[in-house]
């Protein structure tokens, strides 16, 4: 096996290893992370495939889809993040106005 | 028009809605007049290019005369343009339901006017691309801008928001790494050669891209997010997601699939999908007839229709004869269903608005105080269950031919039984808006509903408590829809013979710089 084989067997282990724990786990910051991770999974598979032969230039529109890719995985982390921290402020809020200082943080 | 004028109006389909938001975005007070002036704009636009493409050939542009996999490739057919004309009339048809000064709670916010020209701009970038990297782009446009839409309901509606992304996103992961294996194994981004090469069609990549896409359609048993999504939203976004944001994604994998040769493509796959569509059918519309919520039952009804849409993979992957008639016949369903399902959920709203809530038990009789949306729901809900003379029956029909084709019965008995089972969900809704509530026991059940949901009626402890009339326009909104749904039928056999002209394997081939 190959060291280009290796490099796509761990990309799609990562995203298998991602998105499985993502549908299994509660967690809202874990699934953002769990996102994250099998997001990479997917940038190793394709900076993988424009490495065709060692010897030659990788292909460019392969890397070109990578870096799109980062940038929109950046952007829908930041949307997630903002729900989470809404949904934590809303949370405590609620806390509050039951007024049960025995409860602690979130997390 | 001749196609090389229409050529440079394609780019304009995505700019108008584009500079639309970013107007929205900058002048809050523009907000409403932009959206409805875009939202005008594009039907008028794309009203244009439907008549040439009907009377030309497909209109290609490879926008600043770069060739793909640089460039950006758009192309116009005729089955491109039979959802951007859904899209296009049901987004005027919200837009005007929500522009009204009622309808405030039915926006969620201000937000709304930005995010809805957002999503129409990712919409119609996804049915007029012609390479498979700007869909994926485009899909990700759509799905930011809808789970901004879904967050508007509030913070009932964030967590709903927020499972629809993770999922989303993970489908779209799924969706880049399909296309990267197409291009890797193909050298192209263009969809039909992708699927067409001379090696066959790359399965890995179809496989992967059919799961990440089933996913976003909410596909059973994938579908767990939709609901409450769909029904949490405010209730001029619901319209937006049951009726176009499903479709895109559905639209992108049913493009892939037809794009190649019927003997070419895996089987096996085509009749999981299909079965996997069976079961969607059978138990959507059986949740669908459990909910006591009306929009609900509409949102599970979303989640039975995606089903018919993934019957038609089994009938791609046969024959090209009845690869032609399910493949008309689907879209034709599926732009029916979208106009009749926006139909449903702005009846549901104007309901909404006049209860206060969307609970069945406290709908009992509505016919009398809104006797608009109630009609609405009965014509959109006939529409949906694919009776004569609706255009959903031209397209069922053409799957029920399609089916027999194949000699593929069950299909057959798919269809039906799921036609049966959308009129037995429509006609209890119905039984209940139509039922006066006149005697003592609906009237004690109505005041304990009030005294469990006092945040929303709040105003009267009478026994008859005063509704506020339905405005006008959220009245008239979903029955435009309605009614064209109701009258597309007679336009059903000029429209399929359109379609039939247009070809399908050739479809996004050969885009000159």
């Amino acid at each position: 096996m190959s060291r280009l084989d290796l490099m796509l067997g761990l990309g799609a282990l990562l995203f298998a290893l991602g998105a499985v724990r993502l549908l299994l786990v509660d967690d809202l910051l874990r699934r953002v992370v769990c996102l994250n991770i099998a997001g990479s999974g997917v940038f190793l598979v394709l900076l993988t495939l424009a490495v065709r032969d060692p010897d030659t230039p990788p292909d460019p529109v392969l890397q070109a889809l990578v870096l799109t890719g980062i940038v929109i995985a950046v952007s829908v982390t930041a949307l997630a993040l903002v729900l989470i921290r809404r949904l934590d402020a809303s949370a405590e809020d609620r806390k509050a106005a039951s007024a049960d200082p025995a409860a602690g943080g979130e997390r | 028009m001749s196609p090389s004028t229409a050529m440079w109006l394609l780019p304009w389909l995505v700019f108008v809605p584009l500079i639309g938001a970013g107007v929205a975005a900058s002048a809050p007070r523009l907000r409403r007049g932009v959206a409805l002036l875009a939202g005008s704009v594009n039907l008028g636009l794309i009203a244009l290019l439907t008549w040439t493409v009907a009377a030309h050939d497909p209109v290609d542009l490879a926008l600043s005369g770069w060739a793909p996999p640089v460039g950006i490739a758009l192309r116009l057919d005729a089955w491109a343009a039979a959802f951007l004309l859904m899209t296009a009339l049901v987004g005027l048809a919200v837009s005007w339901f929500a522009t009204g000064p009622q309808a405030a709670t039915a926006r969620g916010s201000e937000g709304f006017w930005t995010l809805w020209l957002l999503l129409l701009a990712g919409l119609n970038a996804v049915y007029l691309t012609a390479d498979l990297f700007n869909t994926y782009v485009a899909l990700e446009l759509i799905t930011v801008a809808a789970v901004g839409l879904v967050a508007l309901g509030g913070r009932a509606s964030w967590s709903a928001a927020l499972r629809y992304l993770f999922v989303a996103v993970l489908g779209s992961l799924l969706v880049l790494m399909a296309v990267a294996l197409a291009y890797a194994q193909t050298g192209t981004l263009q969809i039909s050669q992708a699927v067409q090469h001379d090696l066959g069609v790359p399965v890995a990549a179809t496989v992967l891209a059919s799961a990440g896409l089933a996913l976003k359609a909410a596909l059973v048993p994938l579908h767990g997010w939709l609901p409450p999504a769909h029904a949490g939203a405010p209730t001029a976004v619901s319209p937006l997601m049951s009726a176009l944001v499903v479709k895109a994604s559905f639209y992108v994998l049913w493009r892939w699939w037809s794009a190649a040769p019927p003997e070419s493509l895996p089987l096996p796959a085509g009749t999981a999908l299909g079965v996997l569509g069976g079961v969607a059918i059978l138990w959507g519309s059986w949740q669908a007839l459990r909910q006591d919520h009306l929009k609900r039952v509409i949102a599970y009804s979303t989640v039975a229709q995606v089903g018919y849409f993934f019957l038609v993979f089994p009938l791609l992957a046969s024959d090209a004869q009845s690869a032609r008639l399910a493949a008309s016949g689907v879209v034709i369903f599926a732009v029916a269903h979208g106009l009749a399902k926006a139909a449903m959920f702005l009846a549901a709203g104007a309901l909404m608005y006049q209860h206060g809530t969307d609970a069945l038990s406290a709908l009992r009789g509505a016919v009398g105080r809104a006797p608009v949306p109630t009609l609405t729901l009965a014509i959109a809900g006939v529409s949906l269950a694919g009776l004569p003379p609706t255009l959903a029956f031209a397209g069922k029909w053409q799957l029920l031919r399609a089916s027999l084709e194949v000699g593929h019965w069950w299909w057959f008995a798919v269809i039906l039984l799921g036609g049966l089972l959308t009129c037995g969900y429509v006609a209890r809704v119905l039984r209940i808006l139509f039922t006066a509530e006149h005697n003592e026991n609906t009237h004690s059940e109505n005041t304990s509903d009030e005294h469990t949901n006092d945040e929303h009626t709040n105003d009267d402890a009478d026994h008859h408590p005063t509704r506020p009339p339905v405005p006008r326009r959220m009245a008239w909104a979903g029955m435009c829809l309605a009614l064209l749904v109701l009258l597309g039928g007679f336009t059903a056999v000029p429209l399929i013979e359109l379609l039939d002209a247009s070809p399908l394997e050739q479809s996004v081939l050969e885009v000159s710089p």
